[in-house]
């Protein structure tokens, strides 16, 4: 839970005010040198692109710290990797590369079981395929595009997640968008996590279906809602909801905070209502074999109807999967735009899932993947209570590779990010939109790629810059006492 | 006692019991006739209350209008109680009628109602044709591959360019593996962009002659991304009925009003135009957009460009161009539908494409003037929201690129192709074709259909199986899903590819002909 300390909220607030105060004396400074310069003939009669207030965001705010963002980087996202410098020579708005790198130690990047890199297990296997069946199929699933390849994704899929059957696509993205307007349509309600990705959300608002909020995490106020629903029916009609289905992450990834599986599924289950889980962020992330969150919290997959991941996080490729029972499964095939009108998925990334998930159920031989999983705790929860320790503010539970460290104030967004990178320490810093307006923080990744002294190193970094930003809200703890007193400073 | 003013207007006894007549008349009409028994036996207490309260009203209301004149009329005592007496009916009449409260569900209420409550299955019963797999293929889906162990011809896969297996492409993928790996484990905002999106965005904005573009990681989303950045509510657009689904999404996605026009029909677009450019005042501050594909997949034609970039200026509307099928097919070097018509490439405001059909790669594409680009990089959801292509998809697209620009011989090769696939297939009985003579998408329909979409689809697939089972030739039929709104008619699609030879071609037309004389 974000404690968000008074005098922070004030300051905050005075910031963006004075930001858009800014901003908006530009725009008008603008308006008139451009009315002084006629507007160009060919776009007469049409209206703009972006009316005014519509991107001011982008223009008077975000512009000026878009060097923090979108940095490209000149080698596979490692534990280190190579970050490409730009240079601005117009304050910001156009960045140009150049052809200098730094070498900087990755805390940003999805690689949870470091198979971003070339793998001495997974890269000879794939570029094998990639010679046999080239990188793409030019098809749809349903046409040519089915090779035996993707028929042992599914299975080997199916059997990694617990679930009697599974279907892959080509993208995470694709993967929630095209699937819930298949499940539910009008008649239909939808409650889904006040959190939940923007994937969801599209999907949802596609599917016709109508949709409520549930508070974040919160099974007791899922319990209030599902009750009120059921009772009332559709709006208006009053005639009773076809079917309803709930929506939650497995591991919020702006929060790092683990689901409440148990209690959710408990509250679904008995009110007849369907669930899907979506764990992009912690299927080969968390449990002790990396099977998710149902293995963390102990929860039966049976008891989830639908459970749906991406392969881009955790397994170093491309791609999303659902799985469910057999007859849903088959029905998905059946149905499914994406199935049905997007080309498949790319041969090679398809082995290199299936090498993967061999790795981390051990099944190639060797015990890397409980190393890997071993790894990738043991260097989460020393990250995180390193930097509680520290006196920095870390959202997230305690085995959840994603944690961010609260910034607030945006001119600490740039500072902290810039200054990172000063050191050779590549972080990543979230603002407006992706979060709410006040509540901008800095979101850390850990990978089990990186060794103890590379979190050490970043320990160092992240403390120093911690004092000269001034985000350490909490009082640092004294490296003698081994007492946790968090008191609010301000 | 009775006043001297109101003796005069009321007049002697006589009178003042007709005034208590009256006000027993209105005690009367207001208890009905069904009281009346009881009202009598009131009556006497009645009369002597209501005069004691006359008395007391005139005395206390008229004391001081003794001697009042509005209007000149003389105003006297009866007058005020009969006006207080509209005012009174007046405010009853305009009070609603008499609802019941409403009382919230008790707990055991809604607990009953949740017990009571029986959903709809997650999916509808599955039938015979739902079980059905597509065959799996076992090596590369080039012109020629193997299917169950034996070796077919392959017209299912858009492989145009017949890039499947080239060496140079899958070199600069191997290359790329080897250093940055399969995935780019991220969104292009958090260091997902790796130095190859770079390249590729800017080879490809150098090919189709524009400022910049920007990459997407998978075809489809790519158009149902672009729509929703620049179409909000409120904005207008007009549309061709035989978009794929994609599009559709994206229109449904961006909450605009939508307005379809006959498929292809330039005729039915100016109509529609017309109508739209009269109908709206506000046209000003609203966004019209014309949105078509190069190519249609659901059917094979090619959309007139010239015409609709005449119409789009003389109605002041912005296009936006799905070439998904049509890039690196059409035009003399591959450019395009704007190369086929000879339109120059700025007069084209949005132009997407998916990268998985001629350049035999993944991914794909939106390319226009600079603004339109950099409106994307902050809102397109598709683009911020999810991981970036990989990076070995990237270098095989730039691989691709080059090789088609330096071959444009390929491009000849297609066309001689497909002009050999539409004489072999000119006479075949019971199917016609109904996609341009330029497109590699060879759509052949039904010359009798059935009726249901249902019943054609069963014909169609049983004459693609056939082919495939006894000739060893891998065609496919259109593929419908629940949820797309397109109503042209189902067909038989025939994927040519460059890479196809003169016996291939004449392979297909002579399964074809047979099958479809045993079927039809």
């Amino acid at each position: 839970m974000v404690r968000l300390p008074y005098v922070t909220a004030l300051t905050t607030l005075f910031s963006y005010g004075l930001l858009f105060a800014f901003g908006q004396l530009r725009d008008f400074f603008r308006r008139i040198i451009d009315w002084f310069k006629s507007s160009s003939k060919d776009l007469k009669g049409y209206a703009p692109i972006c009316l005014g207030l519509e991107d001011f965001y982008t223009r008077r705010l975000y512009l000026r710290i878009q060097d923090c963002f979108s940095r490209p980087i000149a080698s596979a996202p490692d534990a280190w990797f190579d970050v490409v410098e730009r240079y601005s020579k117009d304050n910001n708005k156009t960045l140009h590369r150049t052809a200098k790198t730094s070498q900087c130690l990755n805390l940003g990047s999805y690689n949870y079981l470091g198979f971003a890199a070339a793998d001495e297990y997974c890269t000879p296997r794939v570029i094998k395929s990639l010679k046999k069946y080239s990188p793409s199929t030019c098809s749809i699933r349903v046409d040519g595009g089915t090779t035996d390849l993707h028929n042992e994704l599914e299975l080997l899929v199916a059997r990694f997640v617990g679930k009697p059957a599974a279907i892959t696509f080509g993208m995470g993205y694709v993967t929630n968008s095209a699937i819930i307007p298949v499940l539910i349509g009008k008649g239909g309600l939808i409650i889904s996590d006040s959190l939940n990705h923007n994937s969801i959300v599209n999907g949802a608002r596609g599917s016709g279906a109508a949709v409520r909020v549930f508070q974040h995490n919160n099974a007791a106020h899922l319990e209030e809602v599902l009750r009120e629903q059921i009772a009332e029916g559709q709006p208006r009609t009053h005639r009773p909801w076809k079917k309803i289905i709930v929506i939650v992450e497995g591991i919020y990834s702006m929060e790092g905070e683990l689901c409440q599986l148990p209690e959710i599924i408990a509250v679904c289950k008995k009110y007849k209502v369907y669930t899907y889980l979506d764990e992009a962020h912690s299927i080969g992330a968390v449990g002790k074999s990396g099977k998710g969150v149902c293995e963390l919290l102990g929860v039966d997959p049976a008891d989830v109807d639908l459970m749906m991941g991406t392969f881009t996080k955790s397994f170093g490729s491309c791609g999303g999967y659902i799985a469910a029972s057999k007859e849903i499964v088959q029905y998905l095939k059946h149905a499914c735009p994406a199935h049905l009108y997007a080309t498949s998925m790319s041969p090679p990334a398809v082995q290199q899932v299936i090498s993967a998930i061999k790795v981390i159920l051990g099944e190639d031989g060797s015990s890397r993947g409980a190393q890997k999983l071993a790894q990738i705790r043991e260097n989460s929860n020393f990250f995180r209570s390193e930097l509680k320790k520290m006196g920095f503010e870390v959202l997230g539970d305690n085995d959840s590779p994603v944690m961010p460290i609260m910034l607030y104030n945006p001119a600490k967004i740039p500072a902290f990010s810039r200054e990172c990178l000063r050191h050779n320490v590549a972080v990543v810093t979230v603002a407006f939109p992706a979060t709410p307006l006040l509540l901008a923080r800095a979101r850390i990744c850990i990978s089990a790629a990186q060794s103890r002294e590379d979190l050490v190193k970043g320990l160092e970094v992240i403390s120093k810059v911690g004092d000269l930003v001034g985000i350490k809200y909490f009082p640092a703890e004294p490296p003698k006492h081994g007492n946790q007193a968090h008191k609010k400073v301000e | 006692m009775i006043p001297s003013h109101l003796k005069s207007s009321v007049g002697d006894s006589k009178e003042d019991a007709g005034f208590s007549a009256f006000g027993l008349g209105l005690e009367l009409e207001r208890r009905g006739a069904l009281e009346s028994l009881k009202v009598e036996v009131m009556a006497s207490a009645i009369v002597n209350a209501t005069t004691a309260v006359v008395e007391w009203a005139s005395m206390a209301f008229d004391a001081p209008f003794a001697d009042a004149v509005v209007f000149g009329v003389h105003v006297d005592g009866h007058l005020v109680v009969e006006v207080l007496l509209i005012a009174v009916i007046l405010f009853q009449l305009t009070r609603k009628s008499y609802k019941p409260p409403k009382k919230p569900l008790s707990e055991k209420e809604i607990d009953d109602l949740c017990e009571e409550w029986v959903p709809e299955p997650l999916h509808p019963p599955i039938t015979e044709e739902m079980k059905v797999e597509p065959p799996t293929l076992e090596s590369a889906a080039g012109p020629h591959t193997v299917i169950d162990g034996k070796e077919v011809v392959n017209f299912a896969s858009s492989n145009y360019l017949g890039l499947i297996g080239n060496e140079t492409i899958i070199d600069s993928c191997v290359a790329s593996l080897e250093k940055y790996g399969v995935g780019s484990c991220g969104p292009r905002g958090f260091y997902g962009t790796i130095d190859v999106h770079l390249d590729c965005e800017k080879r490809i904005a150098k090919f189709m002659g524009t400022p910049d573009s920007i990459l997407y990681s998978y075809g489809i989303s790519t158009i149902f991304s672009v729509i929703p950045a620049f179409c909000k509510k409120g904005d207008i657009i007009v549309v061709d009925e035989g978009v794929h689904w994609g599009v559709q999404n994206g229109l449904y996605l961006s909450r605009s009003n939508v307005v379809y026009f006959k498929h292809n029909d330039m005729a039915s677009l100016e109509s529609t135009l017309e109508k739209l450019a009269h109908g709206n005042k506000q046209a000003e501050k609203v966004r019209r957009y014309i949105v078509v594909e190069a190519l249609y997949q659901n059917s094979g034609q090619i959309a007139p460009l010239n015409d609709i970039v005449r119409l789009k200026e003389k109605y002041r509307f912005r296009i936006i161009l799905e070439e998904s099928h049509s890039f690196g097919v059409l035009g003399n070097t591959g450019r395009g539908l704007a190369e086929l018509y000879g339109v120059p490439i700025e007069k084209i405001d949005i132009i997407t494409a998916g990268m998985g059909n001629a350049l035999a790669t993944d991914g794909g594409f939106c390319t226009g003037n600079a603004r339109v680009v950099d409106h994307q990089r902050l809102s397109s959801s598709g683009y911020v929201f999810s991981a970036s292509l990989p990076p070995y998809l990237a270098s095989a697209a730039v691989a691709a690129v080059n090789y088609l620009e330096d071959n444009p011989s390929v491009l000849m090769t297609l066309r001689r192709n497909i002009h050999l696939l539409w004489e072999g297939l000119s006479d075949v009985p019971g199917l016609m074709i109904v996609s341009d003579p330029l497109s590699p998408i060879v759509f052949l329909k039904l010359k009798n259909s059935t009726g249901s979409l249902k019943n054609d689809l069963e014909l169609l697939n049983k004459i693609a199986e056939r082919v495939l089972k006894e000739d060893s030739v891998f065609i496919v039929s259109t593929k419908r899903s629940v949820l797309d709104k397109c109503r042209l008619p189902v067909g038989i699609r025939v994927f040519v590819s460059a890479g196809h030879t003169e016996s291939d071609i004449k392979k297909v037309s002579e399964s074809l002909r047979r099958v479809a004389t045993e079927n039809l």
